[in-house]
């Protein structure tokens, strides 16, 4: 293969790393605007957290000599959907649930100051600076040229579209099979008949929540593991992103999101490879506006039909 | 005689669902139209369709001869059509008199430059905005309670304020979607004769949904029933009464 | 009772499993190794103050309800017949103010002021509109970088620069709005987030137009019909304000000139909006924030409004941001974090969406507090989040709520 071949299938692999993160966050931002036709506005925030309290297990556990790569995994990965998931379930009980039936403009603001007091509870905690992780896996693959360019697939990478393929394929499992997640399609199609056939719709709410944060902590380990640095700021960006692909898949769509996600990583990669790193984000917010104003149901979204 | 409006074939699918299908029907100026059939026979969607917040799926309404199906409610407002609701849609924490002066949005200054020096013209036109309303007021009898909140209006009140809310637009065709509905027998009269004024004294024309078969009878020029999304029949009063087609898949059942 | 211990007992205990990974455990890094450090006593703490609050959360609200806003102030009717004297003594004591205080606390009042015109000018969008901008220091920095580039590249002055600055700022918001506009309310939040972090990004890396993160310097400060506040004058032919009037030099007139400066720029912001809220566009504003469908079915065009609110909203933070520039002397990218627009919206929320008086008491209050309080200054962003999650609970339409003047039928 040319150079320039390598270089695309380097940028195809990125791409994916990146667009699984996206779409794992995503899931959460499209499940609760499926069922309550919301953003939540602190589901970043979420993400954030559960970086930190994965690097604070991975540490705990190597402080107590557990370093055997499988285990200390799934630990983390157990604990950071447990913890995360507590968050997640508290900001549905905190800043929405008392909300409900209000006007729309107030939920979403409690929504961003939850946020902020979120990102800034960090902050104060663990300090505003990066923190590094020690690589868990390192290594990787590499092809193509040994003199010019090589292909680098790492571990890691690999990982990544693992745990996220797990994640994914269970979701649907749940979403499809469960009776908790027959109730949840139920209430996407209309929470008033879902309440009225006798489904605790406060439940499924608070469920969608919990499992949004559960997802985005497999995210927030698995970046922070990739990465190999965290700091309180990390949620912001990546929530917006996320947001977008969520939107561009078609808000409410699961399969929507994953598709969205992977979308974004792929032009995200592109654009800092081909055309500029510092203008990515402009890229994807650029897209984000594009697609709301020409195509605002997303790749595979439905139309919602206004109820006068 | 052309009419006002005319309805020609409106269709309009949810997906899979044909929930308005084949549906014609004239209103002439200066008539009362009235719109019956059972419930979730499609007659909101019919007037949700006229009056441009659902974009038919097939058909073609026009109003004095121009095409306005497929335009944005707003505009189909502009030409001369307005609307109420079935559940009333007032805008409750404004006054009485502010709700019909929003309503005449499109008849006043709103050139911010010309309204932030206060010109003579602007106040001009502001001042005969608030004469207009208050002749509304006087003519639903709502003018003691034009400094009170929507909101806080008893029921037949509101029905009655949003019917002036139609009228300070200045409409050609007023389109009531159950305006009796809820209201006592008395209110119901009242109603009966505020819609006989608006065609003899101000030349619109009424379209109707309604349940109350008294109020139809008594005042449709024209009526057309619909039925599973499809015209069912069409005619007078008289006609439609004793329409066998009509009497099994509507009167009878009730 | 029973019930309520039990509930605030799962409370802390869910509070507990919050705070004891991220406040309880603390990581330190020391070289390349991290380690943790226990600081349980903070998530025990947390715990507490949860289990004490849920306990008194009930009795706590029924006291909150009953000392109503409205109970503590006079009567709105009361109000309104002194209100055009209470308005002017206090229009004048303002006024008279700086010249009675310290340099410093003119300084901290000036930068009160811009936060009020911003909050007014947000206030245009949230509170009349009912829409919720989140990029609403985008049109900021669009104001600040439109002065600063200006008398950098044309040399033109401050007075000029202003209705530019306001100008672009307005069509960056036209140009925004107009496509935006006829989405849904969560649609506009996020877009208009994207989009102040598109400016930020802008501004950051188009080194050759804006210095990137350096920013611009050397900005000169508005002068009075011409007079500079300088020591010695920069333009030929100019004298100083102190020379002019034969005063000894003194950076003092600088700072007072520009607090009455900010608080005749919002005068002229208050007169604006007190008239809008009056004219058809203020009613069409409250009519679609009420009913979108009912508007649209009386003709009213939905998005032409809407675009009217965040067009004009925008100009007052493009004016904000020019006087911005002018009074620090520097900007650069780092002044128009997303931060800023919260702090905005928290100031419209805290102040009460819709009411005037409202948004300059917490402007004044959120600028003013901080700087008396500097010690605590790192928890500013965190209470600020707290009071907007708070207030959205218990007093949605914020401390002082107030209604859109009504037009009167003689009955």
């Amino acid at each position: 293969m040319s150079e320039n071949g390598l270089q695309f299938v380097q940028q195809i692999i990125n791409g994916l790393t990146l667009g699984s993160i996206y779409a794992l966050i995503a899931i959460g931002y499209t499940m609760v605007y499926g069922i309550i036709g919301m953003i939540n506005f602190a589901h970043g925030e979420i993400y954030m957290i559960s970086a930190y309290v994965g690097l604070i297990v991975i540490t705990g556990l190597s402080m107590m000599g557990i370093e055997y790569m499988p285990v200390v995994l799934i630990i983390t990965l157990t604990m950071a959907m447990l913890i995360t998931s507590a968050y997640g379930w508290s900001v549905e009980r905190v800043a929405y649930r008392p909300l409900r039936g209000s006007p729309r403009l107030v939920p979403l603001i409690s929504a961003i100051g939850m946020s902020i007091f979120l990102q800034n509870y960090v902050q104060l905690a663990q300090g505003a600076r990066n923190i590094a992780l020690p690589p868990l896996i390192s290594g990787g693959w590499r092809f193509g040229d040994a003199a010019g360019f090589q292909v680098y697939l790492s571990y890691m990478q690999v990982m990544i579209a693992l745990a996220t393929t797990a994640a994914m394929v269970g979701l649907t499992l749940f979403i499809g099979r469960s009776r908790l997640g027959r109730a949840c399609r139920a209430c996407s199609e209309d929470r008033g008949m879902a309440n009225l056939l006798g489904i605790d719709t406060d439940r499924v709410i608070a469920l969608t929540f919990v499992i949004g944060a559960a997802l985005a902590a497999v995210a927030g380990v698995l970046v922070g593991l990739y990465y190999g640095v965290v700091n309180p700021f990390m949620g912001f960006i990546a929530g917006l992103k996320a947001f977008t692909a969520a939107v561009l898949g078609g808000i409410g769509s699961v399969p929507g999101a994953m598709l969205g996600g992977i979308v974004l990583g792929l032009t995200e990669s592109f654009t800092s490879a081909y055309l500029s790193t510092e203008y990515k984000d402009v890229v994807s917010f650029g897209l984000l506006v594009l697609i709301l104003l020409f195509r605002p149901t997303g790749l595979l979204g439905k139309p919602d039909v206004e109820k006068v | 005689m052309s009419a006002l409006l005319s309805v020609r074939d409106l269709g309009m699918r949810f997906g899979g669902l044909l929930a308005v299908d084949g549906v014609s029907f004239d209103v002439n100026s200066g008539q009362v139209v009235s719109i019956i059939g059972p419930n979730g026979a499609g007659k909101t969607t019919v007037f949700n369709c006229i009056s441009g917040f659902y974009r038919p799926t097939s058909g073609q309404v026009s109003l004095l001869g121009k095409t306005i199906s497929g335009l944005p409610g707003h505009k189909v407002a502009r030409h001369g059509l307005v609307r109420t609701f079935q559940n009333v849609r007032l805008f409750r924490t404004m006054t009485v008199v502010e709700n019909l002066l929003v309503a005449q949005h499109s008849r006043v200054d709103t050139n911010l430059l010309t309204g932030m020096l206060k010109t003579r013209a602007y106040r001009a036109k502001e001042a005969a905005a608030m004469e207009r309303a208050g002749f509304w007021l006087d003519q639903v009898g709502l003018r003691e309670v034009a400094n009170r909140e929507a909101g806080n209006l008893a029921y037949g009140q509101q029905r009655r304020l949003e019917i002036a809310r139609c009228m300070v637009t200045g409409p050609r065709l007023v389109m009531l979607d159950e305006p009796a509905a809820g209201l006592n027998p008395n209110e119901t009269r009242e109603l009966d004769e505020l819609i006989l004024l608006l065609r003899a004294e101000h030349d619109v024309s009424v379209l109707l949904i309604e349940h109350d078969m008294k109020l139809v009878m008594e005042i449709s020029d024209h009526i057309v029933v619909i039925d599973q999304g499809r015209p069912l029949a069409e005619g007078t009063a008289a006609e439609i009464r004793n329409n066998p087609d009509v009497i099994k898949a509507y009167l009878g059942e009730s | 009772m029973p019930g309520q211990l039990k509930g605030a007992l799962f409370s802390a205990a869910v509070m507990l499993v919050l705070a004891v990974p991220i406040l309880g455990i603390q990581i330190t890094t020391e070289g390349s190794s991290v380690s943790l450090v226990g600081e349980l006593h903070y998530a025990f703490i947390a715990a507490g103050l949860v289990f004490v609050f849920k306990l008194l959360e009930r009795p706590l609200s029924t006291l909150l309800g009953m000392t109503h806003a409205a109970n503590l102030l006079p009567s709105a009717d009361r109000m309104a017949t002194y209100r055009p004297a209470i308005l002017t003594v206090l229009i004048v004591l303002a006024f008279i103010w700086p010249f009675t205080a310290s340099r410093g606390a003119v300084d901290v009042a000036t930068l009160a002021l811009i936060y009020v015109m911003l909050g007014l000018g947000l206030n245009i969008v949230v509170g009349f509109a009912g829409l919720l901008d989140l990029g609403y220091v985008a049109f900021y920095a669009v104001g600040a970088y439109s002065y600063a580039l200006l008398t950098e590249y044309f040399g033109l002055s401050f007075w000029i620069s202003l209705p530019i600055g306001a100008g672009l700022a307005a069509l960056f918001g036209f140009v925004l709005g107009f496509p935006v506009l006829r989405l849904r309310g969560d649609y506009l939040a996020i877009v208009t987030l994207g989009f102040g972090e598109i400016i930020r990004l802008l501004l950051n890396n188009w080194d050759e137009l804006t210095g990137g993160p350096d920013g611009i310097g050397n900005i000169p400060k508005p002068t009075l019909f011409g007079l500079e506040f300088t020591r010695t004058a920069k333009a030929d032919g100019n004298i100083p304000f102190h020379e002019f009037f034969g005063l000894e030099y003194s950076g003092t007139y600088r700072v007072i000139f520009l607090y009455l400066l900010a608080l005749l720029l919002v005068l002229f912001t208050l007169f604006v909006i007190n008239r809008l809220i009056r004219m058809p566009v203020g009613r069409a504003w409250e009519a679609l924030r009420e009913d979108e469908i009912a508007s649209r079915s009386l003709g009213l065009n939905p998005t032409n409004i809407k675009l009217s609110a965040f067009t004009l909203g925008a100009s007052f933070g493009g004016m904000a941001g020019c006087f911005f520039a002018a009074r620090q002397g520097f900007i650069n990218p780092e002044s128009f974090t997303f931060i800023e627009s919260a702090i905005v919206l928290a100031i419209v929320v805290l102040g009460g969406m819709g009411s005037q008086i409202g948004v300059i008491l917490a402007a004044l209050a959120l600028t003013v507090l901080p700087e008396l309080a500097r010690q605590f200054e790192e928890y500013r962003m965190l209470v600020f989040g707290l009071v907007m999650v708070l207030m959205m609970i218990w007093r949605p339409q914020g401390l002082l709520p107030s209604k859109r003047p009504r037009m009167e039928l003689p009955t």
